[in-house]
This record gives C-alpha cells, structure tokens and sequence, in this order.
C-alpha cells in the first residue's frame, strides 16, 4: 500500500476547561504506524484525546481528520469518522457498560453503522472475541464477572467492531496487572499489524513507547516540549523533562532513579514551564519561554537543549 | 491463545438466579416486613369486591337501622355514620390510595426521570433551562400548590393524581440529573460517542438505565408520603367524595365522632399509617441494600 497522508491531527491546538487552558498549541499527526504521547498525570494527555476523539472541542486551533477539519463534517463524513477512530480508554470497566453483556457491547459497535441479522451479529461478535484471544463463550458475562485483562480484551473488540483505521490508546494497560499489561501489549501489536492500524499511545510508561512507537512527543504541562524519533528521545534526551522521565525508569541492577528536580513544583506561569523543575535552568528560562526548535533532528523546546544532549548521553539499552 | 473464565459459562445463569435470591432475603428484617405488608396491602386492595364482607358498602349502599354499631362478629371495623361496613370500606379504600399512589409515583417518576436524565446528559444551556423550571415548582410549597391546584380543578381522585404529581416530579428530576451529569461522564458514554450512536439513544440505552437505581429507591420512600397527601387532601374535601371509599374521606367524616364511636376514625387512620410505614421501611431497607 502506498504512503497514505496523516488520518488524524491536531494544528495548534489550545484545550481548556472553563477559563483554564490544560493544553496549549499543540501540534502531531497520525497516520500510519505508532505515535507515543508520554507525560505524568496531569500533563494534558488524556484531554488532548479527547479533542482528537471529537468528544471536546478545541479552544483554538483544529482538529483535522484527513484533509477536513473535524468540526465541518457533513453527517456522512462523520459517521465515517465515528468508524475510522476510536478509542481504547484506560480502564475497561469503565468503558463497557456495567449493565452489558459482552453480545451486547459488542453487537451495539456492530449495528451502529450497519444492519445486520441476529445470527450474523452473533457470528461476528465470536469471531472477534477470539481475535482478541477471548473465549467466545464469554458472551453472556456482564463486565463485574471477568477480570480486568479481559475486560480491556473485550473494549478492544468493540473498537475493532466498526472496522477503525486508527486507535486513541489512552494508558490502555495502566489499570492492569504487570504480567496482563505485556499481554494486552502484545494483543495491540499484533492487531495494529494484522489491521494496518495507525494508533497514538498516551502513557507515562516509557518502556512502553519505546517498543511500540516510532515517533513519540513528550508533553509537559500541556505543551509539547520534545517530539522525535522514540530511540532518540530515549538514547540521547534534548530536554531535561525527557532525561527526567528517562532516569526515573527504575531498572533491575540499575542504580537507584534520580529524583527529577522539586518534582513536586507546579509549572511556572512565566518563561519556561519546566523551570522550577530543571537542574539546567538559567536566568534566561525565567525571561523568555522557549519557542520549539529543531535540535539534531528532534523537535526541542528549550534554551539549553545542547546542553542537556551532552549531558544525558548515558548507554541506555531498549528493553524488547 | 484463549482465555476462558474461572466458571464456565453454561453454569452462570442459575448462578445468577440463585445471587438474585439471595438478595431478596439478604434485605434487613424491617425491609422484609415492608415488603410484605405491602404485598397484603395490595392483595387486599385487588381482592376486595371478593374478600370484602359487605361488597356492596364499599359504595352507596346505605343501612340506616345498622348506623354506627361497634366491632362485632358481623362488623370488625363496626359500621359508620349510614350503617356501611368500616372494614369493607377499608378495604375498598386501599384500592383507591394505591391507586393514586402507584399513579403519581407512575406520572411523576416518568416525567422527573427523563427530564432529569436530558438535562444530566446534555448540561449547558438544556440542564440550566430544565433545572430552572424544576426550581420554580420547587419554591412552592408542595402542599400548598397542591391544594391551589386541587381548588381550582373539579375535587376527584383524578384531580388528586394530578395536583400531587405536578409537585412532585421536580424531585425526581432533580435527582435523576445529578445522577445522570456523573454517570455521563463514564468511560462507557464516550465510548458510545466515539462509535456514533445517536445522543437520545445513549441517553436511553446508556445514561437512563445506570441513573435509575437511587430514584427507585427514592420513588419507593416516596410512597407513603403520597398516600398520606392524598388522605390530606381528602380530609380537606378537595379528593375523592362520597360515595367513594378513600382513607383520608373516611377519616375526615368519622373525626366529629371520635368521642364515641372511635372504630369510624380509627380503623381507617390505621390503615393509612400502615401503608406509609411499609413504603418507608421497604425504601429505607433498599437503599441500605443499594448503599452496600
């Protein structure tokens, strides 16, 4: 298949709830292939796809889905939307209706867009319980009687129902047991491949992105504040968030993570938003915010993001 | 790979059944009392043409020379004022509270749920005008509006349905969107969104069925309350009239008669204050049951 155009992106896009802004001109596409969005908690994730899910408008900027912007659709166009992305939320619990049978959840994705008889529904519901490695048999379970892995298997079954080009992954294995997480990871592998999925993974795990995704940004404080190939961005980090988060991975035989700054510091309403938080932080970082920049072939927003390169280049060895 | 449950599907329906059991009796002693008294209450209500000893009292029917006799082998209840059965006409009494009940529970449960759930799902300028209607019928006082309404319509049990009702909805609408606004923004409502379903239909399919647990519970406290509005409004002669058998009626012609021939008053003021308490206690047994 040739190289089809971006399915998915966001132009400068400012998100807030109410008067606060959470996430602010942010910019990525998504076509083919993994894109990683890592931040902590609070950095804007977890809004941010739900601007790209069409669930929040922006507050400027757009959301293009193709060449369109998302919120100029016809009825058609969105319906067809509404069948190329969806989602796969952190939890499945909370996203299966606890009053559903799996038929039903399933069978609701399946006749939302198209008709179809009783028996084929049934048919169609089992074969993708068992492309999620799920008994077909469990079809009659309500959400309370599986457990969690099998739940987020069945949430992934009624996205794949409708037939999507591309998944939103929003921390999709964090409600889950370690051993269940690489399971459901590699569930998502394989179909992304099987399928030709696109998807964007949001997560705070890095180990995560850095097998899953080509091309990650890094979000701070709901600004994209390093973007490039995931390698890199883990080999050799450009700004010192990124090193942060890199060192805080605690690993076996390691020595014990370094503390990433006062990491409990909110972000600076001036300058750059980092700066209470880096231990490369300068005068200029107070005065000016750092405008994104290209710096070795990754996108960086800092002022002192040679510096930093020199600093983290430390062997790091991805984990397979 | 494939990954089968710790039980096996086959065994899970009877499973389920037997836990549905469980929770009936799992409910605390008082609660199943309610639920009991209820049940014989309505059973009553139901069989009174034939459990009745006296069928035709429930009505016109009059006996002059059997005026106001006390309890006897003949007459439990003893008889009234134009010589009619007491108990017969209890019995054909419950018909007509339950009947009201059971209607504005039925009336204002419906009309409170869905505009609830609308205003709970959909926020913004929808819930603000919704709510703010709610609040307008929430600044009268409910009995007072009900006795307005109550004066200007014919007096009728009709007219008690519809003048309880129209005060009471706007509670059940007002919880129902405050339950409704949470469970909106459930994982499992963007889901439905991000797949295209329709709004009314998540409204009804998605948000209805998981906000409805506390309004039952409420609509069941509720019960008694409205049997009790209903006596009052009788009592007031703005209800059900004569012939009709209605609690609050009967109360109200036996009241100057206390004195002496107590069972006139008495028998149907007890049988009011039955039914309320089996609603309250069979309300507050599941919400304790619901809250575990």
């Amino acid at each position: 298949m040739s190289e089809r155009p971006a399915v998915l992106g966001a132009e400068a896009v400012t998100l807030a709830y109410g008067h606060t802004a959470v996430v602010h001109d942010v910019s990525l596409s998504i076509g083919e292939g993994g894109i990683g969005l890592i931040g902590e908690s609070g950095s804007g994730k977890t809004t941010l796809a739900r601007a790209l899910l069409g669930l929040l408008r922006p507050r400027s900027g757009t959301i293009t889905y193709g060449s369109r912007d998302l919120t100029s659709l016809d009825r058609k166009e969105r319906a067809r939307f509404r069948s190329d992305v969806q989602p796969v939320f952190q939890d499945g619990s909370e996203a299966l209706d606890p009053r559903m049978t799996v038929e039903a959840s399933i069978g609701e994705a399946l006749t939302t867009h198209h008709r179809m008889t009783k028996a084929d529904r049934r048919a169609k519901v089992a074969e993708l319980l068992t492309d999620v490695g799920l008994d077909p048999a469990l079809t009659a379970r309500k959400p309370h009687q599986m457990s969690g892995g099998q739940r987020q298997r069945v949430a992934i079954a009624r996205a794949l129902a409708v037939e999507p080009r591309l998944l939103v992954l929003d921390e999709p294995t964090s409600a889950l047991d370690v051993t269940v997480q690489a399971r459901i990871l590699d569930l998502l592998e394989r179909l992304a491949a099987e399928h030709g999925l696109g998807y964007l993974l949001i997560t705070h795990n890095l180990g995560v992105v850095d097998r899953l995704c080509r091309t990650s940004h890094v979000l701070f404080a709901g600004r994209v504040v390093e973007s490039g190939p995931t390698t890199d961005l883990l080999t050799r980090p450009a700004h010192p968030y990124t090193l942060a988060l890199r060192d805080a991975v605690p690993r076996l035989g390691g020595e014990p993570p370094r503390p990433a700054g006062r990491t409990e510091a909110t972000p600076a309403e001036s300058g750059c938003p980092f700066r209470l938080r880096c231990p490369f932080a300068v005068d200029v970082c107070g005065k000016e915010a750092p405008q994104i920049r290209d710096v070795q072939g990754r996108m960086v927003a800092c002022h002192r993001a040679e510096d930093v390169l020199a600093e983290g280049e430390v062997p790091h060895a991805p984990r397979k | 790979m494939t990954i089968s449950g710790p039980a096996g599907a086959p065994t899970l329906q009877p499973q389920l059944r037997r836990t549905a059991l469980r929770g009936l009796a799992g409910m605390d002693r008082l609660a199943t009392v309610g639920a009991v008294l209820l049940a014989v209450i309505v059973l009553a209500a139901l069989l009174a043409p034939l459990i009745a000893p006296y069928p035709d009292d429930g009505g016109s029917a009059t006996h002059p020379l059997e005026a106001l006799l006390p309890p006897s082998g003949a007459h439990w209840f003893g008889t009234d004022q134009v010589g009619r059965d007491v108990l017969s006409r209890v019995l054909y009494g419950a018909r007509t509270s339950l009947l009201i009940a059971v209607a504005v529970l039925v009336i204002a449960g419906v009309v409170g749920v869905v505009l609830g759930v609308v205003a709970g799902y959909a926020g913004g300028w929808v819930r603000d005008v919704i709510m703010r209607v709610t609040d307008v019928f929430l600044a009268f006082p409910a009995l007072l509006l009900s006795l307005a309404l109550a004066v200007v319509l014919q007096p009728s049990v009709t007219t008690v349905i519809v003048a309880i009702s129209v005060t009471w909805w706007p509670w059940y609408a007002r919880l129902t969107a405050s339950v409704a606004a949470s469970v909106s923004t459930r994982g499992f409502v963007d889901s439905a969104r991000c797949l295209g379903v329709p709004a009314p239909v998540i409204v009804f399919r998605h948000v209805l069925p998981n906000s409805l647990t506390p309004v039952l519970v409420q609509l069941s406290l509720d019960g008694g309350g409205v049997i009790l509005t209903a006596a009052a409004l009788s009592y007031l002669g703005l209800g059900a009239h004569e012939p009709t058998s209605e609690w609050g009626l009967m109360v109200q012609q036996g009241q100057s008669l206390f004195t002496t021939d107590w069972w006139v008053v008495t028998c149907p003021g007890v049988a009011i204050l039955i039914t309320a308490f089996a609603f309250n206690v069979l309300g507050e047994g599941l919400r304790a049951r619901l809250a575990r």
